[in-house]
C-alpha cells in the first residue's frame, strides 16, 4: 500500500483496505501517543499547521501527534494576523508553505479548499476540515474509536442529533457502509439525514431506519453517536427547547441499553449527554478525543513515508 | 416545400453543422463553444426548427471544424445532438456527441461557498455522470456539490 506523499482530503478517496491500514498503524502507535514509549519517527520533520479558522481541538491534537513522534510543528497561528498571507491567495500561500515544511495541515472555511491546496502543494496536504464538507481525520478517529471500543464489522449504530448539517456523520455513514453497518438515524424532522445520503446507503444494501426517539432504539444498538443540535438551526426557539430535551442521553435512558453500548460524541457537547453518563462504562467520548492523537500520528507518518 | 426549408438552413461549403440540438439550447451551444462577437467565422443558427422528431435547434459554423472535445461538451445540455463535418458541400463525417466524463472551466459550481467560486487561480472541475432516472449530472471535484437540472443556467 503506497501512502507516501499521499494527500488526505476526503474519506471517499480511501478504500476499506486503506482505512484498515491507517487504523492498524494508529494502534501500533498508541503507546507512543499515551507517552508510554518514545519515538523519533519524525525526527527532523516539520509539520505546518495552517489554520484559517479557529479549531483549537484539531490543531492541538495535530501538534501533540507531531511532537510525540519527535517532529516539529510550525504553528502559523491566526492566519489573518500573519504578514506572509496579506492579500495573498491560498494557492500562493500553499506554494510558499510547501517550501518551509514537509507536510501541511490545512483548515479553511471554503468547501473544497483542501482539494485545491493539494493541487498546488509540493508536500502532502492533510485536510483538517474544509468548509462544511470534509473532516477526514475526524472520521478516521471515529472509526478507530468504534474499532477499539466496540467493533466495525456489521455494527448496529445509531447517529443522533443534527444529521442534516453534521458533516462528521455524513462521512462516517459512508465509511461505515464499507463495513456493512446497520444504521439508525435519530433526529427531529427538521434535521433529518439528507435523502440523497439515505438513498446512497440503501443502494449499497445498508439497512437504514429513521426515527425521532432515542427511547425507541436505545436497546437495539451497539454504538450511539451523538452530535450537537445547534440552536441557530431552529427558526422557533420553542421548537429547539422541545428537541434539545428529547435527544438527550441520561442515566435513565441508558437503563434500557445494551450493557456493551458505547456512547460517542465528537465534542464539544452542550446538553446532549447528561454529566451522570460520564462515570458509566458507556461513556467513550473522552477516550474518543484521545484517539485523535494516534490517528493523526498514523496519517502524518504514512503521508511522510516514515512508515509504510 | 424543400426549397422553403433550404432557405432556413442553408448549405455550407466547409465547416461544421450541429444538428438535433434540444430546442431552445442553441445559444447555450454557442456559449459552450465560446463563440462570441469576437469570433471571426460565419455562424448561423436556427431555433425551434420543425424536424422529424419534433422541434430542434441547428447551429452552422462556416470554415471551421471544431475539435471533438469542444463538440462533446454540447452533450452536457443536448445529449442527442449530431455533428456533421462538411467539406466541399458534402457531409464527410457524421457523429453523435459523446458525453465527456470530465469537464473543466465550462460550468460554475452552484455552491457559493465552493473554492472554485473564489478568486483562486483555478478553473471549475466536474466529473460527469449520466443515469437513467436523473439524466446528466455534474459533480464538483472540489466541494462534491451536484448540478443536474441547472446545467445550462450555470454555463461559464
Ligand atoms: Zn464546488
Amino acid at each position: 500500500m503506497l501512502f507516501k506523499n499521499r494527500h488526505v482530503i476526503s474519506m471517499k478517496d480511501f478504500s476499506r483496505e486503506e482505512i484498515d491500514h491507517v487504523l492498524d498503524t494508529a494502534e501500533k502507535l498508541e503507546p507512543v501517543a499515551r507517552g508510554e514509549e518514545r519515538s523519533r519517527l519524525l525526527d527532523g520533520k516539520i509539520v505546518s499547521l495552517l489554520f484559517f479558522e479557529p479549531s483549537t481541538r484539531t490543531r492541538l491534537s495535530f501538534e501533540a501527534a507531531t511532537q510525540r513522534l519527535g517532529g516539529q510543528a510550525l504553528n502559523l497561528g491566526s492566519v489573518e494576523a500573519s504578514s506572509v498571507m496579506k492579500g495573498e491567495n491560498l494557492a500562493d500561500t500553499i506554494r510558499v508553505i510547501s517550501k518551509y515544511a514537509d507536510l501541511i495541515v490545512l483548515r479553511h472555511p471554503l468547501d473544497g479548499s483542501a482539494r485545491m491546496a493539494a493541487e498546488f502543494a509540493s508536500v502532502p496536504v492533510i485536510n483538517g476540515g474544509d468548509g462544511s464538507v470534509h473532516h477526514p481525520t475526524q472520521t478516521f478517529l471515529d472509526l478507530y474509536t468504534i474499532r477499539r471500543e466496540s467493533h466495525l464489522e456489521d455494527l448496529r449504530i445509531a447517529m443522533a442529533g443534527d444529521l442534516k448539517y453534521g458533516r462528521t456523520v455524513h462521512s462516517l455513514c459512508h465509511a461505515l457502509s464499507l463495513y456493512g453497518a446497520e444504521m439508525t438515524f435519530v433526529s427531529p424532522p427538521e434535521l433529518r439525514m439528507p435523502p440523497e445520503i439515505v438513498r446512497d446507503l440503501k443502494k449499497q444494501k445498508i439497512r437504514v431506519k429513521e426515527t425521532d426517539s432515542l427511547e425507541e432504539i436505545i436497546g437495539d444498538v451497539e454504538v450511539l453517536y451523538m452530535t450537537r443540535v445547534q440552536r441557530e438551526r431552529f427558526p422557533d426557539p420553542e421548537e429547539y427547547e422541545k428537541v434539545k430535551n428529547r435527544l438527550k442521553v441520561t442515566g435513565d435512558l441508558l437503563k434500557a441499553a445494551d450493557p456493551e453500548l458505547k456512547v460517542l460524541h465528537p465534542l464539544p457537547r452542550v446538553n446532549e449527554i447528561a454529566p451522570e453518563v460520564d462515570a458509566t462504562p458507556h461513556a467513550c467520548y473522552f477516550e474518543q478525543a484521545f484517539y485523535g492523537v494516534p490517528i493523526r500520528m498514523a496519517l502524518l507518518a504514512l503521508a511522510m513515508g516514515v512508515i509504510e | 416545400m424543400k426549397e422553403k426549408r433550404d432557405l432556413k438552413i442553408q448549405a455550407i461549403e466547409n465547416g461544421t453543422v450541429i444538428d438535433h440540438i434540444t430546442a431552445g439550447q442553441a445559444l447555450n451551444v454557442l456559449r459552450i463553444l465560446r463563440i462570441s462577437s469576437a469570433f471571426r467565422a460565419t455562424v448561423s443558427f436556427v431555433m425551434n426548427a420543425p424536424g422529424a422528431r419534433g422541434k430542434k435547434d441547428v447551429v452552422k459554423i462556416e470554415g471551421k471544424e471544431l475539435s471533438v472535445e469542444e463538440l462533446n461538451r454540447i452533450a452536457l445540455i443536448s445529449p442527442k445532438a449530431t455533428i456533421n463535418i462538411i467539406r466541399d458541400f458534402e457531409v464527410v463525417q457524421k457523429n453523435k456527441v459523446v458525453l465527456p466524463s470530465y469537464v473543466e472551466g465550462v460550468v460554475r459550481c452552484m455552491n457559493s461557498n465552493c473554492i472554485s467560486n473564489s478568486s483562486e487561480p483555478i478553473k471549475s472541475k466536474f466529473s460527469v455522470l449520466r443515469t437513467e432516472e436523473e439524466g446528466v449530472s455534474l459533480h464538483c471535484l472540489y466541494c462534491e456539490h451536484v448540478i443536474s437540472e441547472e446545467i445550462a443556467e450555470n454555463l461559464l
